[in-house]
């Protein structure tokens, strides 16, 4: 596969120009404008300066910008790095420090956590802000995302569209790892190509479907909403929040829409609702869900209320953005299993010694492909941890991390995490990273944070907090300072105070001692 | 309708703001603010039917009747009066 991801959406809007590529709200773009949009971008960042191989951080709500921006920024062989728009300071300067971004396209609502976080940087990092603040500051530029005519153009200048080798980084998706300091996930043009051509293939993904786009963006369940729409010409309805699920369910019928992705969670604040039918959805044809466990529960109330479309439960890591599919005219004979792999996908169990285990064993699954990522930025011990690159052949052979059981004819069943990660609404929260940002109340003197099995969430976070001295410090505030601090799905749900943890003889906290 | 609009902004200064008298205005959204997310608009939703003793309903949680103080103010008076 040679293709990069901006020759892909340039060979659909060939083929389509006008159809519609992007619905957000009450704005619509076409493929052919969408090319011609963030072809102006690119221009303008080049502009100011950007390169091939500068990291661009991308900083926006789910919109029409966004994807502009990304597309701007793979044109130019830069490397896009999007962030979720919940990102406070810290993190923020902290990635824009390690991945020495050199350009940031921001939303301008969001202005005031970019300015806190690069107040202390030298500068290196050109801004441009899409939407009007009141102000512009050093270092900062419009981008006017709606400009009828291209600066650029008029000059007569011509826009670069990067041609170069496919293994070329793209993108840089941050991802929560046990220590708290999150890893930069890189994936190549090569990697995203050939996975989205898998995953569309396998959907039966084509130019006539309307996909909703709930899931964020800067996640990589989401942004290969994205990619397959640009790949086969299929509409992209965007949204930005899952905060009223009824006023989503009016845009898909309004839209028609036929592709629901989604997590687990938002299956739960779905079914409540009535509305949530085919009766009121009848162009509904197809429903995915990855991140978390779907429960058994969850399944046949989705079978139930459309018995005509296909639920397709899915696995996979965003480094290497998908293991697994259920095809779901096997799922009734495998419950609970994630499915048996990918086509063009090696996968199989090894036990604690690396040995290479046969179908009804339980082991670590392992996998093989073009979709494995690059490695983690400038991390190479944790990429080594992670990848095996052979040194013949360069074939990078992936740990997942995950422990799997799978039976006679080798289909997979997820039994759990090898490590302390909790997934909650379908995303991983660091235990490490929420005590660190508790540790920062001054009344605390040690805290432990778990996960713990809800109905909605999946899991929910759960903080052990001991004090260092008298004080009528509450589970409100401790959430409330935990929100200032992380992205709301990471602060506790509940928090217990107790007198002291319990520590093992040799000092390290003992989990499962605790109530 | 302005002691309910002042009650909620109180509410979320306590509750969102960490204490902080942030200025906003009433017609601003609070999703495009990044102030509530889905989960905290559950929990206004709570606020307001127990404060209000009203009862807030599936097809009730639109951005048109919780999104801004404006919206809230003209919500929970109109559930009141009904």
């Amino acid at each position: 596969m040679s293709q990069l991801l901006h020759q892909v959406l340039d060979a659909t809007a060939a083929r389509l120009p006008e159809k519609t590529a992007l619905v957000s709200g009450k704005s619509r773009l076409a493929f052919a404008d969408l090319v011609r949009r963030s072809t102006e971008l690119s221009m303008q960042l080049q502009r100011a300066g950007i390169r091939g191989g500068d990291r661009v951080v991308l900083f926006m709500d789910n919109g029409i910008e966004l994807v502009i921006a990304l597309y701007a920024v793979l044109r130019l062989g830069a490397i896009c790095v999007p962030l979720n728009p919940q990102t406070k300071a810290d993190k923020f300067a902290a990635i824009v420090v390690k991945t020495r971004a050199s350009g940031l396209v921001g939303q301008a609502s969001l202005a005031a956590v970019w300015r806190e976080a690069l107040s202390d940087c030298d500068g290196g990092c050109r801004i441009f802000v899409a939407g009007m603040p009141t102000l512009l500051e050093t270092g900062e530029e419009y981008w006017d995302h709606e400009a009828e005519t291209a600066r650029g153009a008029e000059a007569g200048e011509v826009a670069t569209s990067f041609s170069g080798d496919c293994n070329h980084p793209a993108l840089i998706s941050h991802t929560s790892g046990t220590t708290g300091v999150p890893k930069g996930v890189t994936l190549s043009h090569r990697n995203l190509v050939s996975i989205v051509a898998t995953i569309g293939d396998y959907l039966g993904i084509q130019e006539h479907d309307v996909i909703l786009g709930a899931l964020p963006l800067s996640f990589n369940y989401g942004l290969t909403q994205l990619l397959m729409a640009c790949a086969t010409g299929a509409t992209l309805v965007l949204e930005r929040s899952f905060a009223f699920p009824v006023a989503i369910l009016q845009t898909m019928a309004r839209e028609q829409v036929t592709v629901l992705p989604a997590v687990p969670t938002m299956f739960a604040m779905l079914a409540p609702l009535k509305d949530f039918s085919a009766g009121n959805l009848p162009r509904l044809r197809l429903m995915t869900s990855a991140s978390a466990e779907l429960m058994p529960e969850q399944v046949e109330i989705l079978e139930h209320r459309f018995p005509a479309a296909d639920l397709f439960v899915m696995y996979g890591q965003t480094e290497c953005t998908r293991i697994s599919f259920m095809p779901p005219d096997q799922r009734a004979l495998r419950r609970g299993s994630i499915g048996c792999g990918l086509p063009g996908q090696a996968c199989w169990l090894r036990d604690e010694s690396g040995e290479r285990l046969g179908p009804g064993s339980t082991g670590e699954l392992v996998v093989q492909g073009d979709h494995v990522m690059l490695g983690y930025w400038e991390d190479p011990e944790a990429t080594a941890r992670k990848i095996h690159r052979d040194p013949g052949d360069g074939m990078a052979t992936m740990y997942t991390g995950d422990l799997f059981r799978s039976d006679e004819h080798g289909w997979l069943y997820f039994l759990e995490r090898m490590d302390d990660i909790i997934k909650t609404r379908g995303e991983k929260v660091s235990p490490r990273e929420v005590e660190q940002a508790i540790l920062r109340i001054p009344q605390v003197s040690e805290c432990l944070v778990v996960g713990v099995a809800d109905p909605l969430l999946g899991q929910a976070v759960k903080a052990y907090v001991a004090l260092n001295c008298a004080t009528d410090l509450t589970e409100r505030e401790v959430i409330r300072h935990c929100l200032a601090m992380l992205e709301s799905y990471m602060a506790p749900k509940t928090v217990a105070f107790v007198d002291a943890l319990p520590h093992t003889y040799n000092g390290k906290v003992r989990r499962h001692d605790l109530p | 309708m302005q002691q309910i609009k002042t009650t909620v902004r109180q509410y979320i200064q306590d509750n969102f703001l960490m204490g902080a008298a942030e200025q906003y205005a009433d017609d601003a959204s609070f999703m495009e603010a990044h102030l509530l997310d889905s989960t905290g608009f559950l929990e206004l939703v709570q606020f307001l039917e127990e404060t209000y003793a009203i009862k807030v309903d599936d097809d009730d949680m639109l951005p048109e009747n919780l999104d801004c103080l404006d919206a809230i103010g003209a919500f929970v008076q109109r559930k009141r009066s009904s």
